[in-house]
């Protein structure tokens, strides 16, 4: 038996003794853990499937063992994934340190500041909300003006954010703030850590077409950030902004593959499917097959990274697909369901029922964050096919 | 277990690429499109074609084949799809020498395999009878007679008629259209009395023939196997050339959007290149993103069919479903990215546009396979 082939047997016999029934079912928004200072664990099982997963150091299975990490290879990260798949466990926390500011550190930061921040969010113990958009910088991120000023050890910074996930929750946020007003637009950009309790944070969530929200607003007030908690060098945050939304791109994807909050398209529309008619069974079919194929094109492009063959765009590729794909199933499921995935509050409507229109509304954001679709496009278009500015 | 072709299969598609690059370009087309009564494939390619083992490949060695499996047809398929390559293969082996294979007896196969592995002999497939493909909707009937069989019926979309030794027939031996059960297939000869074969051009410059059943008489041993039983046969073969034409069809999708890439990108108006236009930008990115879901239905698919996996029929209608919807779109972007040029016969792509729009309607279509995907998963 090959090394890997021992890894997966061994890796599905502990997750099958160590993950707890109750957390190998289809997790809902509720239910969804994230780590940090705030975390509060829904019941006894959701901890102990946490802590059991955090102290093997598989928050972060890729990592080294010294910060925190499980010091597995891709290939092994692969296996412990499709087991988890497999067997239908939870992701026993989520987190946008690990997934996305982590990898940007280990590459980037400061061995002061990989001990620091590593080994916290490989715990769970720190959560991270990420600071990039602002109101007059969606997608021309680049034009942000959210001001850091250097004033002796620190920066002092004002300005706003928005469109912030958990900032209300979050104990720690990486942003991207102006330190050179007067260079050209992406060269003025740096990156840094700030620390959520600094005094001059203020953070307001927002009410979106779905109802309440995690994302927020928040402004600083003349808050100091040390600038040790600088990541790249003075001036250099929009290419670490740059590495950082790749992994965004490929985080997102792997999210929903670990079970982000979502309907089974074929057993939600099943009650609905003998009044829906051969044009609505037709499309039903078209977004199980569009689902499959996203899902075939993860494990391709996973099998030719690992052969080392040329996965250009990838990330930008994922994004597109899998959010457009999200959305693409809500608004179908909501005319499968017809009138009755209009109900906002009605007693006696469904779970699913009320479920699914709130989720197509709120499926809206995910072909708007972490860069538009259009956005995704002009990479592919630019950085896959060659095609000129 | 791999998406990915492995180093065998490299080579085989290396080397029918670099074969059709210099001995089948997309001006062989034009030189068959100029024969309209000629056997509808160079024969001489064919014995080259044959000297390189492609119609071996996938037969049994029992059989003088060569035990490989469709991963690698399939790459010479997506090959054959970039040149236009206009062969017999797809209807003599994977289909006609399929059939005998899947539903014949051991005499049958001895008799009739090695010369069709050996590309001296060539099969063709009588299916499809209506406008759209329903293999179970044949009508065709097949009486038993005091000395055999007689047939009685027509057959549309023939492949490759004009140089087929004998057909491969469907017909309906009991039930009615529409049922699986009660579909039987024989061997019939290209001259027995009563066969009528009434030849023309498809829009790809590919024959197809009409075939009319008078009383066509036949022997016991013509009949393929048992009889009324030849569904799960047939349905089984189709499949591993629907396979077979994703295939091709994803090779004329590639070329023509590689062709168009650089056309966008040499093509200058208003001064700058056309390509620098993010009008033209987003549907190139959105053509190359569904060609990527596309390779790995493809290759899903023939990982499936290889591997024996009860998946394989859902898998290649996914595949074939996906192939024959983007076959439309992207050569109907390419066509009208290209401007004027792309609608003029001179220019090569308006071949490929009617290659692709033969292959999205062969073996089913996209609302074909969509629908069989949703029967295959119940509802």
């Amino acid at each position: 038996m090959t090394d890997i082939d021992c890894f997966r047997d061994q890796t599905r016999v502990w997750l099958d003794a160590n993950c707890p029934a109750s957390m190998r079912r289809p997790i809902t928004n509720a239910e969804m853990l994230w780590g940090g200072s705030r975390k509060t664990f829904l019941s006894e099982d959701q901890q102990l499937w946490f802590e059991r997963m955090r102290d093997r150091g598989w928050f972060a299975p890729g990592w080294p063992v010294a910060y925190g990490g499980g010091g597995l290879d891709a290939r092994h990260v692969r296996v412990l994934e499709q087991e988890m798949m497999a067997l239908g466990c939870r992701q026993p926390q989520y987190n946008l340190g690990v997934w996305m500011l982590g990898p940007v550190l280990l590459e980037l930061g400061t061995d002061e500041q990989r001990l620091t921040h590593l080994p916290s969010m490989a715990r769970g113990d720190v959560r991270w909300c990420q600071g990039f958009s602002e109101p007059n910088a969606g997608s021309d991120l680049a034009s942000l003006r959210t001001a850091a000023v250097r004033d002796g050890d620190d920066f002092v910074v004002n300005g706003q954010k928005i469109w912030t996930s958990h900032g209300d929750k979050a104990d720690w946020m990486y942003a991207l703030v102006r330190t050179d007003p007067s260079a050209k637009k992406q060269q003025g950009i740096s990156f840094v850590l700030i620390d959520m309790r600094s005094p001059g944070i203020t953070v307001r969530p927002i009410e979106l077409v779905s109802g309440k929200s995690e994302f927020c607003e928040v402004f600083f007030d003349n808050v100091r950030v040390p600038q040790s908690q600088l990541v790249g060098g003075l001036n250099q945050g929009w290419g670490v902004a740059k590495k950082l939304l790749d992994h965004e791109r490929a985080a997102m994807a792997k999210f929903t593959e670990g079970g982000a909050p979502s309907h089974d398209a074929l057993r939600t529309a099943a009650p609905y499917l003998a009044e829906a008619g051969p044009v609505l069974r037709d499309r039903l079919a078209a977004v199980l097959m569009d689902q499959q194929a996203f899902a075939l094109t993860v494990r391709r492009m996973h099998e030719m990274a690992m052969a080392r063959q040329d996965v250009r765009g990838v990330g930008a590729i994922m994004k597109l697909v899998q959010t457009e794909q999200e959305a693409a199933k809500y608004e179908l499921l909501q005319q499968i369901l017809g009138q009755r995935a209009l109900n906002w509050s009605a007693v006696d409507a469904s779970v699913d029922e009320l479920d699914v229109c709130r989720l197509w509304l709120y499926t809206k954001t995910y072909t708007i964050a972490g860069g538009s679709s259009e956005i995704q496009l002009n990479l592919i278009a630019r950085r896959v096919l060659g095609l000129p500015a | 277990m791999s998406l990915l072709l492995d180093e065998e299969q490299r080579m085989l598609r290396d080397s029918a690429q670099d074969f059709l690059r210099e001995r089948v370009p997309v001006a062989a087309l034009r030189a068959l499109r100029a024969q309209p009564d000629g056997p509808g494939h160079d024969p001489q390619t064919w014995r080259d074609i044959s000297a390189l083992g492609w119609p071996a490949a996938v037969l049994p060695e029992a059989y003088g084949g060569l035990g490989l499996g469709y991963k690698g047809l399939a790459a010479v398929f997506e090959q054959m799809g970039r040149t236009l390559a206009t062969t017999p293969l797809l209807s003599s082996v994977v289909l006609g020498a399929g059939l005998v294979l899947e539903a014949g007896d051991e005499a049958q196969r001895q008799t009739c395999l090695p010369v069709v592995a050996s590309g001296e002999r060539l099969l063709s497939l009588a299916l499809e009878e209506r406008p759209r493909h329903d293999p179970a909707g044949v009508a065709l009937r097949a009486s038993r007679t005091g000395s055999g069989w007689q047939l009685q019926g027509h057959k549309e979309f023939v492949l490759d008629p004009g140089a087929a030794d004998q057909f491969v027939v469907v017909a309906r031996s009991a039930g009615s259209p529409g049922e699986r059960h009660g579909l039987s297939l024989f061997l019939v000869g290209a001259q027995t009395p009563g066969l009528g074969v009434q030849r023309g051009m498809l829009v790809d410059s590919r024959q197809a023939a009409r075939l009319s059943f008078e009383g066509v008489e036949l022997r016991p041993d013509q009949l393929l196997g048992a009889s009324d039983q030849a569904f799960d046969a047939l349905d089984r073969v189709l499949d591993r050339a629907r396979l077979c034409v994703a295939a091709e069809t994803m090779g004329v999708i590639t070329e023509s959007f590689e062709r168009t890439l650089a056309y966008l990108k040499a093509r200058v108006q208003f001064d700058v290149p056309i390509g620098s236009f993010q009008a033209l930008q987003h549907r190139a990115a959105r053509v190359h993103v569904e060609l990527e879901l596309l390779r790995s239905c493809v290759a899903a698919a023939a990982e499936a069919i290889d591997a024996g996996d009860p998946a394989a029929a859902s898998r290649v209608s996914l595949a074939k479903a996906r192939a024959a919807d983007l076959s439309a779109h992207a050569l109907n972007e390419a066509v009208q990215m290209h401007g004027g040029i792309g609608v003029t016969d001179e220019y090569e792509l308006g071949l490929f546009l009617k290659r692709a729009r033969v292959l999205q309607q062969m073996l089913g279509d996209g609302a074909f396979h969509r629908n069989r995907f949703a029967q295959l998963a119940s509802f």
